[in-house]
């Protein structure tokens, strides 16, 4: 089979100058490579075409053949991957919404879904926001201002992403000793802020991204 | 046996005249239009679109739904070109049923661009109680129409790359329309004489006349530059992503071409001793054979 | 190759695992040294497209199927979601559709390649036959996979081929049934071509290991016909083969993405773009081309259920060439009245195929009917017969000798060598 470029590498070894001999050696551990482990004597008979006249030209063909191909196969990898990136409905189904703030009651709490998160609307009494405010801050388990966590101006809307920071379950509004959100799974407390109070929840509830287009609506995403 | 070859043959060509027996209908052959997303370099006229998206608006709409079109599309790279803002004025006049409320009742709102065109009708039995027949969606029309190119043409198409039957069906469709049947023609009643549409009855009564839509942009008002347009504004809506698809396409062909001159030479180099030089295979003991 | 047969792991690693699980050493024997005839013109490349086709097709289905909805109210718009929104949906959809096409026509090229060389006689019955079981799941599973859209075509297809099932005498209605889990094809029907789509594929993968096996078992067959009998009629399958087909592949790719990038629905029917609708019968049911010949077939026969008998005959038969065929020489470059009819045979299965696509009236049904008594006549009269009666040329002497002297023998005109014994 190969074995007859093998024989004529052995006879043509000697005829090589050093540096074609170099090349040589380099085209053999390519060679090696891809049988995927030879002895020194297999690979010498192995070793196939062997164009006396000009290896670089014919290393260079197979370098130049196999980053070809390499970026052929790198190419063809892009559509597998790209086609599990959220598709244009999904993005679209996931475009900012915007909230109408005049239905919402003083004190009344409500959920919209954003990108398939339940969000808050809270409509904060003065009673709350006072509590909000009024903390030793450094005492937190969390640590954070409440101004922090409003719009400047607009501090009577806590608008919050509605999973406790648990383990992902969704905390009841208006519950619990701070009249705050109330997690039943494992008991996390969070005040009239959004922030933890007590139990195993580690962080504070987050905020999404909004803003106010108008003192009346909110855009959030 | 050469004389079985000549039979076959001579069989084949004669089935080939078969074709004026076999067919019931003698519907006219629509003629072949220049389109501007054709061939390898083919790219979607913008005006073109819309234009066609006027004439869709104005004329089509009424009857006939788009509902595998969401509006975002409008302002997608490949499309009519219209911006964000002008695609969300768009969808904004047309309403769609909004979340229950608090009531659970079911109102109307303006759609969004996430939207997708809303139906002319709420069902197909309400299509055929107000028109006598169901308009069909015009989302994919163009890809599901065509007509028979016939042998040797559709060979000549792999080549010419012709994939427009639609587009020049729904062309001359809409131009083919005689006011009185030919001689001899009874047609159900409802129906309107068409040249193009098979068994020449079509539902539909002729949509276009001549200054019917204005058009802003100097093209001419006339129901054969219409009928272009909503043609065209209906290739896109079926294929959205046709100019990505033909330019992804020009560099993939070239990628391979130049791929496969490289494996070429290097398949020439690999075999080039044992070309040259066959006989100097090594002789291997027959014992080693057979290989198992 | 005078050196090792064996693969020889070098470092420690390939060492340690070649001793539990010697895959590398497989793939060494099988795909690396394995003595491949020398001669092997670009007809034998299509083996090695069908098994990339098969992954090409294995790996954008996988992927269609995460977006696709088997759901009769959803299937229709789920695929145009996927053309429209999904990233690079379209490229994966038209791969996937041009592929199934592209698939059987590799498939027919390299049957026929097997046909005209004899690659189906002794030893390698046993390869043949895994072929046809091959094609028959390739015929399912293509099936199948027409029917996922649910368009008008879609729809009427699936209507049509599985009331065929009906001409079976006594339990043919109940097996329909069975098979519409319904009283027509509806939902059921959709969700379990789904199921059975996603399934078939690695059937066809399983048996193609077997096939591959078979075929390392006995070797090649070549242009001659003639086993290798030194090692100078063979050569290693790594680099020669590997690369001869790997450049004809690449070929074969330009003419698929010419199908998928610009006249990716060339092949398909504009009718399965209108969602199905059982109450609105298409004026001309087409399958797809790959199946026009065997629909001609079916349908050049008036009684219902001959036609379905000789549909599967149609394909079953190909199983018993190898015994049908009583030629000693495998060749047909040697056997110049056996061409004679092997290309008047091609030419009558691409006849069927471009009358399956007419209406069955008049000449069409005069034709079909001709070239069905040719198709089976081919099989089990003009094979038998050919092998008693035709004047073969002289073989040559070996593969080498072939490749050496352009075909002519050296001196005398040699007998055919008794094919070796099993």
């Amino acid at each position: 089979m190969s074995g007859a470029g093998g024989s004529r590498g052995r006879l043509h070894a000697g005829k090589f100058t050093q540096p074609a001999q170099a090349r040589l050696q380099a085209a053999r551990s390519l060679r090696k490579l891809v049988a995927g482990g030879l002895t020194e004597q297999e690979r010498d008979r192995t070793v196939t075409t062997m164009s006396s006249a000009e290896p670089t030209r014919r290393d260079f063909l197979y370098i130049a053949t196999a980053s070809v191909a390499a970026v052929g196969a790198a190419a063809a990898l892009v559509p597998l991957i790209a086609q599990m990136n959220p598709d244009a409905s999904t993005i679209a189904a996931g475009a900012p919404i915007e909230v109408d703030l005049t239905p919402i009651a003083d004190g009344q709490v409500i959920k919209v879904f954003w990108r398939g998160k339940p969000i808050y609307v809270n409509h904060r009494t003065k009673k709350q926001i006072e509590e909000a405010e009024n903390v030793d801050v450094a005492k937190l388990p969390d640590p954070q201002p409440d101004s922090a966590r409003v719009k400047p101006g607009h501090s009577q809307w806590q608008v919050l992403i509605g999973i406790c920071t648990h383990l992902g379950c969704i905390p009841i509004a208006h519950q619990g000793p701070y009249d705050g959100y109330f997690c039943p799974c494992h008991g996390s407390i969070y005040d009239t802020s959004g922030r933890i109070r007590q139990g195993p929840a580690p962080l504070n509830l987050a905020l999404p991204p909004y803003e106010f287009v108008s003192d009346t609506k909110i855009r959030i995403g | 046996m050469v004389i079985a070859r000549t039979l076959a043959l001579a069989a084949a060509l004669a089935a080939f005249t078969a074709p004026a027996r076999a067919q019931e209908h003698d519907t006219a052959t629509p003629p072949m239009n220049k389109w501007s997303f054709a061939g390898p370099f083919g790219k979607y006229d913008r005006g073109q679109l819309q234009r066609g998206f006027k004439v869709y608006r104005e004329v089509c709409q009424v009857c006939h739904g788009l509902k595998l079109v969401a509006f975002r599309t409008l302002a997608e790279p490949g499309g009519p070109g219209f911006t964000t803002a002008q695609a969300a004025a768009i969808a904004a006049e047309y309403q769609v049923p909004a979340e229950p409320d608090d009531q659970g009742e079911v109102k109307p709102r303006p759609a969004r661009l996430a939207d997708y065109f809303p139906p002319p009708f709420p069902n197909e039995q309400a299509a055929r109680a107000r028109y006598n027949a169901v308009p069909p969606d015009l989302s994919v029309i163009a890809k599901a129409r065509g007509y028979e190119r016939g042998f040797p043409r559709w060979v000549g198409d792999m080549f010419t790359q012709y994939q427009e039957q639609g587009v020049d069906y729904i062309t001359a469709l809409l131009q083919g329309y005689q006011d009185s049947p030919p001689a001899g023609v009874t047609l159900p009643p409802g129906n309107f004489y068409n040249k193009y549409f098979p068994g020449h009855g079509i539902a539909m009564p002729p949509p276009l006349t001549d200054q019917r839509v204005e058009y802003t942009d100097g093209a001419p008002m006339t129901v054969e530059q219409y009928a272009k347009d909503i043609s065209a504004f209906l290739m896109w809506t079926a294929e959205p992503h046709l100019e990505a698809r033909k330019r992804i396409g020009m560099q993939v062909v070239i990628f391979l071409i130049v791929l496969s001159g490289l494996l070429y030479f290097t398949k020439k180099k690999v075999w080039h001793e044992v070309k040259l030089h066959p006989e100097k295979l090594t002789p291997r003991p027959p014992t080693e054979y057979p290989r198992t | 190759m005078s050196g090792h047969l064996t693969y020889q792991p070098q470092n420690a690693f390939m060492q340690w695992m070649e001793r539990r699980l010697p895959i590398a050493g497989l793939v060494y024997s099988s795909f690396v040294v394995y003595p491949t005839p020398r001669n092997l013109n670009y007809w034998w490349t299509f083996g090695g497209i069908l098994s990339f086709m098969l992954g090409v097709q294995i790996i954008t289905g996988v992927v269609l199927a995460m977006h696709y909805t088997a759901n009769v109210d959803l299937a229709f718009n789920s695929v145009e979601q996927i053309m429209r929104d999904v990233n690079y949906g379209w490229l994966l959809r038209y791969l996937h559709a041009n592929g199934a096409s592209m698939f059987f026509l590799a498939a027919y090229i390299h049957m026929f390649r097997g046909m005209y060389y004899g690659s189906y006689k002794e030893p390698r019955e046993v390869l043949w036959i895994l072929g046809v079981i091959l094609l028959l799941l390739m015929i399912m599973t293509g099936f199948m996979g027409y029917v996922l859209p649910w368009g008008q075509m879609s729809f009427w297809a699936a209507t049509v081929i599985t009331n065929l099932f009906s001409a079976i005498p006594l339990v043919g209605e109940s097996i329909v049934t069975w098979l519409w889990g319904g009283f027509s094809v509806g939902n059921p029907t959709l969700k379990r071509f789904y199921s059975l789509h996603y399934l078939l594929p690695f059937v066809i993968a399983g048996v193609v290991v077997l096939h591959v096996w078979a075929l390392h078992m006995v070797g090649q067959n070549n242009p001659t016909g003639i086993e290798p009998k030194t090692d100078r009629d063979t050569v290693a399958f790594t680099p020669y083969a590997t690369i001869k087909d790997g450049f004809f592949m690449v070929v074969f790719c330009i003419l698929f993405a010419w199908f998928v990038f610009y006249i990716p629905n060339f092949l398909g029917h504009p009718d399965n773009y209108i969602p199905a609708n059982p109450a609105v019968t298409p004026t001309h049911i087409v399958p797809e081309w790959y199946y026009l010949p065997f629909y001609a077939i079916l349908r050049a026969i008036p009684n219902k259920l001959l036609g379905v008998i000789a549909l599967g005959a149609s394909i079953v038969i190909l199983a018993f060439l190898p015994w049908l065929d009583t030629s000693k020489v495998r060749s047909a470059r040697y056997r110049p009245l056996y061409r004679q009819f092997f290309w008047t045979f091609v030419i009558v299965c691409i006849g069927l195929g471009w009358l399956g696509s007419k209406p069955p009236e008049g000449n069409y049904v005069l034709f079909a009917r001709i070239f069905t008594v040719y198709y089976f006549a081919y099989f089990l009269v003009i094979l038998p017969l050919l092998g008693k009666i035709e004047k073969t040329k002289p073989l040559p002497n070996s593969i080498a000798e072939s490749v050496l002297l352009e075909g002519k023998p050296i001196g005398a005109p040699a007998p055919p060598p008794p094919l070796a014994k099993a």
